[in-house]
């Protein structure tokens, strides 16, 4: 598949996944890849602190939105902010700043959990509605989170039965359930608690959101070495270290491949592979070498059906 | 070998493990709980993660909100249970209502059953009421919890003061009042408040949350001096608190503000175990040798990576200001005891 024609599937991609599994590195690299062919990119955070910023050598994200890269903005919402907005675009100026100080938000999102998540929601779907840029690439929560997270339009529908609340989650629903609008790519590490995990949330969405899922991304991969079964004796002194670097990396490269496996029998969604990059320390030129990565491995997927 | 967390499980009445998600928090938690049993403790771990983590790495198909016995080769005893923050909760709210059918009115309200399930820290503020029950247990004489991969790196700690902090919300109080005063001219105000919230949220939701406040009235106090008991109990000298992480940079990160949190809240960190560490190889003198070359590049790839970690561990503990232990990532998930025991061996040298 063209990258340019994985990017145009829908304006808003949701990118969630288990903690430490690079769901932030996968967020930044699409952002670049998208920015890349051209695009205009808006990236959503929503749990404050994700290391977003960081890795494209700026401040921690705030409310209003900023400028990270060329073509790539970024910003973060709060419940209380966009309680705010709610209120004064529903006709509560006057007092809307007073309620939230008051503490209306814990107050509120007490009485109806999910009242948080659907005010963000609701601004995602305004910025996606308002068309703010090519591709909105939303940071979710983590895993377990991001199921109850996209459920709480549905919860909500319960709880709260007319007014302005139950149509926004009503539009967010629509949003979510439209493909042609919004999908979310899922991320996982090659191991097993994280494949667990990832099987796991796929379906509840699936299920229980209704939402359309795009390719699963497999970040951390070691990358296949030619040649680590090479006789390490000409190495004289060094050639035990050498060994036994080498078995660790055949090993693991092994027991990644295993887990690959496991995760294409248990969940049918094609896979794109991210590779390891060896460093602890995510900086923006590993985000160029990712991007580049995932632009590969798009162009490996399946044209979609119907475009020829 | 590392004297100070032997010391750990041998001396402390309770164990704290906090740290980010994903870094195999509730498994260091089994571990440290099964060299407590090993040395001679009878000892809890109780878990508040869902994924039924603990029970997979004690080889368990499941455990219960009830304590069960894991039998072993050891002179101590373990134990083990996952919590329910739900059935928790009621458990307080039958101890501290007044009246006989206070209790069943709150269990049955939907804003109730919102906060046991759903107020953000709410799971939290029941693992430290959970810890404090089994503290005073006589059955047990060590408690290890394993903490909720929580991003407000201190909701643990502040939980039990933040229900105490909702019923004290100027919002909570103004919901209150038409039961507690008899002016009707309060009450007038306070409706139009009330249907004006009640506009964008729902009316029902309103309603629901002045009959639990209403239904609550007079339990308060129980909750309060309940709350500040479970806070003295964390910051006696007998609680210790391990932060367990990766040598990730976000995770590092992570820690780094927890461990800040911490201090201001007045608790030390008495140790860091840095789990799911690469291996250090040693480094090499180069052969030129162009079949050797991917061996070369292999190693230094290895080395780039263990020297990012290092690098972090080592900023970390002496941010931390505790002594770091570290710990190998293991090739899969432990599934059982001998396991568990290999991790507490990396821990406990």
């Amino acid at each position: 598949m063209d990258p340019r024609t994985f990017c145009a599937q829908s304006r808003l991609v949701v990118v969630a996944g288990k903690g430490g599994v690079g769901k932030t590195t996968v967020t930044a690299a699409m952002a670049r890849m998208a920015a890349d062919l051209g695009l205009s990119v808006l990236i959503v955070e929503v749990e404050g602190k994700t290391g977003l910023a960081a890795a494209f050598g700026a401040e921690d994200l705030e409310y209003d939105e900023r400028e990270l890269a060329p073509g790539i903005r970024a910003r973060s919402l709060t419940p209380d902010i966009a309680l705010v907005e709610y209120l004064e675009e529903h006709g509560l100026r006057r007092i809307s700043k007073r309620l939230v100080k008051a503490g209306l938000v814990e107050v509120v999102s007490t009485a109806a959990p999910g009242i948080k998540d659907i005010l963000i929601l609701g601004k995602v779907k305004q910025l996606e509605r308002g068309g703010v840029a090519d591709l909105i690439l939303l940071d979710a929560p983590a895993a377990g989170h991001a199921v109850s997270f996209l459920m709480s339009a549905r919860g909500l529908k319960d709880i709260v039965r007319g007014g302005p609340l139950h149509g926004q989650a009503d539009d967010v629903l629509q949003m979510l359930n439209d493909p042609s609008r919004c999908r979310v790519v899922l991320v996982t590490l090659a191991e097993e608690t994280p494949v667990n995990e990832v099987v796991e949330t796929a379906f509840a969405l699936e299920d229980r959101v209704g939402v359309d899922l795009g390719p699963v991304v497999v970040n951390g991969l070691y990358p296949v070495l030619e040649g680590l079964d090479a006789d390490p004796a000409a190495a004289g002194a060094g050639a035990s270290t050498l060994a036994e670097a080498a078995d660790f990396r055949a090993r693991r490269q092994e027991l990644q491949q295993a887990q690959v496996a496991r995760l294409a029998a248990a969940l049918p969604l094609p896979q794109l592979h991210l590779p390891s990059l060896f460093t602890v320390d995510l900086t923006p030129s590993h985000i160029d070498v990712l991007a580049a990565a995932l632009a590969t491995a798009i162009e490996g997927l399946p044209a979609p059906a119907g475009v020829r | 070998m590392a004297p100070p967390f032997t010391n750990l499980v041998v001396q402390s009445d309770i164990l704290v493990c906090c740290g980010p998600g994903g870094v195999g928090k509730t498994t260091v938690a089994a571990a440290l709980a099964v060299e407590g049993a090993r040395r001679g403790r009878r000892t809890v771990v109780v878990t508040i993660d869902p994924a039924k983590r603990l029970a997979d790495a004690l080889g368990l198909d499941d455990l219960t909100d009830t304590p069960r016995r894991i039998d072993g080769d050891w002179p101590g005893e373990l134990w083990a249970l996952m919590l329910d923050p739900r059935s928790t909760f009621d458990g307080l709210v039958t101890r501290y209502a007044p009246e006989p059918g206070q209790a069943e009115t709150i269990l049955a309200n939907r804003f109730y059953r919102n906060i046991a399930g759903a107020l953000s820290g709410t799971q939290e503020y029941m693992a430290m009421e959970k810890l404090f029950e089994l503290h005073n247990d006589e059955r047990f004489d060590l408690v290890v919890v394993d903490t909720p991969p929580t991003r407000n790196a201190l909701e643990f700690v502040d939980a039990p003061r933040r229900l105490t902090r909702l019923l004290d919300n100027r919002l909570f109080r103004l919901l209150m009042m038409p039961a507690r005063t008899g002016f009707r001219a309060v009450n007038l105000a306070t409706q139009a408040f009330l249907r004006t919230i009640g506009k964008v949220v729902g009316s029902e939701v309103v309603s629901d949350a002045v009959t639990f406040f209403q239904a609550f009235e007079g339990m308060e106090d129980g909750f309060r001096q309940r709350a500040q008991g479970v806070q003295d109990l964390l910051k006696s000298p007998c609680t210790a608190f391990v932060l367990v992480t990766s040598p990730r940079r976000d995770a590092a990160r992570e820690t780094e503000f927890f461990a800040e949190k911490l201090g201001e809240a007045g608790i030390d960190v008495e140790a860091l175990i840095v789990n799911r560490m690469h291996p250090r190889f040693a480094a090499v003198e180069v052969v030129s040798d162009p079949t050797l070359a991917p061996l070369y590049r292999n190693l230094s790839d290895l080395g780039r990576l263990s020297d990012g970690e290092e690098a972090h561990v080592a900023a970390l503990a002496q941010r931390v200001g505790a002594p770091a232990v570290r710990v190998p990532e293991l090739e899969t998930d432990v599934h059982d005891l001998p396991g568990l025991a290999r991790v507490a061996a990396h821990v406990f040298g």
